[in-house]
């Protein structure tokens, strides 16, 4: 037995984990129906940016979901997590009541626990695990919801507890961007003791965080308490720094930076290289969400400008699609279109963010994929020429690939189209580490266990190591780094000392 | 951080400020750009490392008062803080020895050319520069590039000083005068258009450095893409500096002006 699950089974034993288990039967815990998200009203929410769509459960709502869960002596949904938080233990302060407990045990495992609770794609990893969907097939028990009620509770009972730090070693590290991957990396790092500094290149810290998700899905001020966590428990933040230009690694190391986590980022937009793609009105999405979630370009006191539109057309099926065209909705736009390749079924995006899109009425235009865009006699788009798909056989992926049914060409009218077809790792970085080996989809290879890669004091992890994937992943990515970071520390200094 | 330490009006419109940045000052090229925002709604801008000074910590920044957030920069003075400041980015010039180079500057392109003049002619270039400018009162820098470059030559568009014409009319008039090895030619696009036509014309290798529309300026937004040889590149992070030859100039024109409209609301009030 693991270490991690020898304590879990130590929790569980607990006197009070006990009693509780046996205070309810399970067939009454059975019973209870999932719980719904609370959430501001289609029409209401689509006006603004700035409200945040669901608004978090009662205390009584959580308690009552928290009782769903059987406290099972496997935990399967432990596995599905990428940060391996102990689940039930927290879901089980959450019934006792006890939710600054149950804060706390989130925070021994993760740096953003509300980014988390509201982020994550829980319905593929921890509760895709839950008992209630493997074995009785019925709705999970609500952990995502449950673990976003824990940290706000926290959060705005004023009672924000810092976890333990062990005594600083000395040592300097640092990471390399500030989104999920190097806020994990980091929070890690310095409850080792190590000394943790955070470089980023924009102005603000959080990376995807703060120019990528949207306001009405993560509001900034909560990822900036999760921030000021980190700070309080001695991370240093240093913004407006790019690392291999600033400064050079060989700069850092004359600092006394000892070993780096590479976490940079998918910082750049794929577009499909088709004609007119280059005509104004024409952007991707990260220059759309950059210049409203980061420059807040929406707001009347914003120095940086926006396209409004009135007829947007988004393409893609991602969750960056989805945040592109409900964006679009709230600034305005008489006809928000999101444009998918494929049919709804293969939609990358959460279930969640489809079903919100939908009911603030973005149009969903399905097996339709743009060749060409067209441009008014000022030279700005008008119209996209859209090829009709349909679905043949799975693909690599599993899924359905899309064909184009021959002929079936035809226009629609638009005064902005957003590209939201994916990233590519952010070149910066490796373009500086000469020695770094990389592999054919330009990200840097890592050992998937250390993510330590082929430069020994250097690790790396999150989307420049996987090319576009979650927030949780790039966590758990930057926890793993971090535990062999330290290992790898440890045995060099021990070495040191012996020699 | 990013104190101003001097201030100095070049021309009506046009402002040098010598900002302390110990790390960019040691770490830029020739070519490298910053990204600066003036409080704390400001824009993101782009802006080429003019100079810098290694023993005061110091990079010169030139800039043109042309909108609402040149505009801002502008207004600060000497003591005061330019809110954020990042870089350098971009690529840096490809400086080499090649024989004769014709660097060509309009207006307030004439600062970004600065450096490259001088990293020329450090390596053992010979430098014939050629400035222009509406008027006498705009001309910048003159005195600066007459000391990297073997010959300076003014071309004024209404003849206040130098000479009457413009910039592409000196140029012709080097190189039918002697061989030219290398072109590098900065100022408003639409003279490097035509610069481009011209070099083109008598084959002669020719590097522009272009001043797209960008956010974030290290490769994540797009904003700044340009058509070179028939694909599309980042300004950012491929460029500035691109072969003048190959880039799709109509585009890019059209470009600069993407968000025309919502700039002119900003300049009004009228957001």
């Amino acid at each position: 037995m693991t270490a991690a699950k020898e304590k879990q089974q130590q929790e569980r034993n607990q006197e009070w984990r006990t009693e509780l288990r046996k205070a309810v039967p399970n067939k009454d815990r059975l019973a209870i129906e999932r719980v719904k998200m609370n959430e501001v009203e289609p029409h209401e929410r689509n006006k603004s940016q700035n409200i945040e769509v669901n608004r978090g459960l009662t205390p009584e709502q959580a308690q009552r979901e928290a009782s769903r869960c059987m406290d099972c002596a496997n935990p399967t949904c432990i596995e599905g997590c990428p940060v391996s938080i102990d689940i039930p233990r927290f879901i089980k302060y959450i019934e006792r009541g006890q939710f600054l407990n149950a804060a706390a045990t989130l925070k021994e495992f993760s740096a953003l626990p509300a980014v988390c609770g509201r982020v994550c794609p829980q319905e593929k990893q921890c509760e895709i695990k839950c008992f209630y969907t493997q074995k009785m097939k019925k709705a999970p028990v609500a952990i995502g919801y449950l673990e976003r009620f824990a940290a706000d509770y926290e959060r705005e009972s004023g009672k924000i507890q810092i976890p333990d730090v062990a005594p600083g070693n000395g040592i300097k590290v640092a990471a390399i961007g500030s989104g999920p991957a190097s806020l994990s990396f980091a929070g890690d790092m310095i409850k080792f003791g190590y000394e943790v500094t955070v470089f980023e290149a924009l102005h603000e810290i959080g990376g995807v965080l703060k120019y990528g998700i949207p306001e009405f899905r993560l509001p900034n001020a909560i990822v900036d308490v999760e921030l000021e966590n980190l700070k309080n428990m001695g991370v240093r933040f240093e913004k407006n720094f790019v690392v291999g230009r600033t400064a050079t690694f060989d700069d850092l190391k004359e600092l006394g930076y000892e070993c780096f986590f590479i976490g940079s980022g998918a910082g750049l937009p794929n577009f499909m290289n088709i004609p007119g793609e280059n005509l104004n009105g024409v952007m991707s999405s990260n220059e759309y969400l950059t210049r409203v979630n980061l420059m807040a370009a929406n707001q009347e006191d914003s120095d940086t400008p926006v396209l409004r539109g009135k007829k947007v057309a988004v393409i893609g099926g991602g969750n960056t699609a989805m945040d592109a065209v409900r964006t679009a909705i709230r600034l305005g736009a008489e006809k928000a279109m999101l444009i998918y390749r494929r049919s709804r079924e293969e939609m990358p995006a959460r279930v969640e963010e489809v079903k919100h899109a939908e009911e603030e009425g973005v149009e969903f235009h399905n097996l339709a994929n743009p060749i060409e865009y067209l441009a008014n006699a000022e030279g700005r788009v008008a119209k996209v020429r859209l090829q009709r798909m349909q679905l043949g056989e799975p693909d690599a992926s599993g899924r359905r690939r899309p064909v184009p049914i021959e002929g079936a060409i035809d226009e629609m009218d638009i005064d902005i189209a957003i590209v939201a077809i994916g990233v590519s790792p952010n070149p910066l970085i490796p373009a500086c580490l000469p020695g770094l080996k990389m592999t054919r989809w330009h990200t840097i290879e890592v050992n998937e266990e250390t993510m330590q890669t082929s430069i020994p004091e250097f690790f790396a992890g999150g989307d420049i190591v996987r090319g576009g994937a979650t927030v949780i992943l790039a966590m758990g990515d930057g926890r793993r780094a971090a535990a062999s970071m330290h290992k790898y520390l440890t045995d060099k200094h021990a070495g040191k000392e012996n020699k | 951080m990013n104190k101003i330490v001097e201030k100095k009006q070049l021309s009506e419109n046009v402002f040098k400020f010598v900002v302390e940045a110990p790390m960019i000052a040691r770490s830029r090229k020739p070519g490298n750009f910053v990204i600066l925002r003036v409080g704390s709604k400001g824009e993101r801008i782009p802006l080429t490392i003019v100079n810098s000074d290694l023993e005061k910590g110091t990079i010169t920044l030139i800039v043109q008062n042309v909108g609402l957030s040149s505009g801002k920069l502008c207004q600060l003075n000497q003591g005061e803080e330019i809110t954020d400041l990042v870089g350098p980015l971009g690529k840096a010039t490809h400086i080499h020895k090649v024989g004769t180079i014709l660097a060509l500057g309009g207006g307030v392109g004439i600062a970004p050319l600065y450096p490259i003049v001088e990293a020329f002619k450090k390596a053992g270039n010979r430098v014939i520069t050629v400035l222009a400018a509406r008027n006498r009162e705009l001309l910048i820098l003159e005195e600066e590039m007459r000391q990297w470059s073997d010959e300076v030559i003014v071309m004024t568009d209404d003849g206040s000083y130098g000479r009457k014409g413009l910039v592409t009319e000196g140029a012709e008039e080097v190189i039918k005068r002697e061989k030219v090895d290398e072109c590098v030619a900065i100022g408003p696009a639409i003279m490097m258009k035509f610069c481009a036509l011209l070099t083109k014309k008598y084959n002669i290798p020719t590097q522009v450095s272009l001043n797209t529309i960008m956010v974030d300026g290290t490769g994540m937004c797009g904003a700044c893409r340009v058509t070179v040889n028939g694909e599309t590149k980042f300004t950012c992070v491929d460029g500035p500096e691109f072969n003048a030859h190959q880039i799709d100039f109509d585009e890019m024109l059209k470009r600069l002006q993407a968000y025309k409209r919502e700039e002119d609301q900003a300049r009004t009030g009228k957001k």
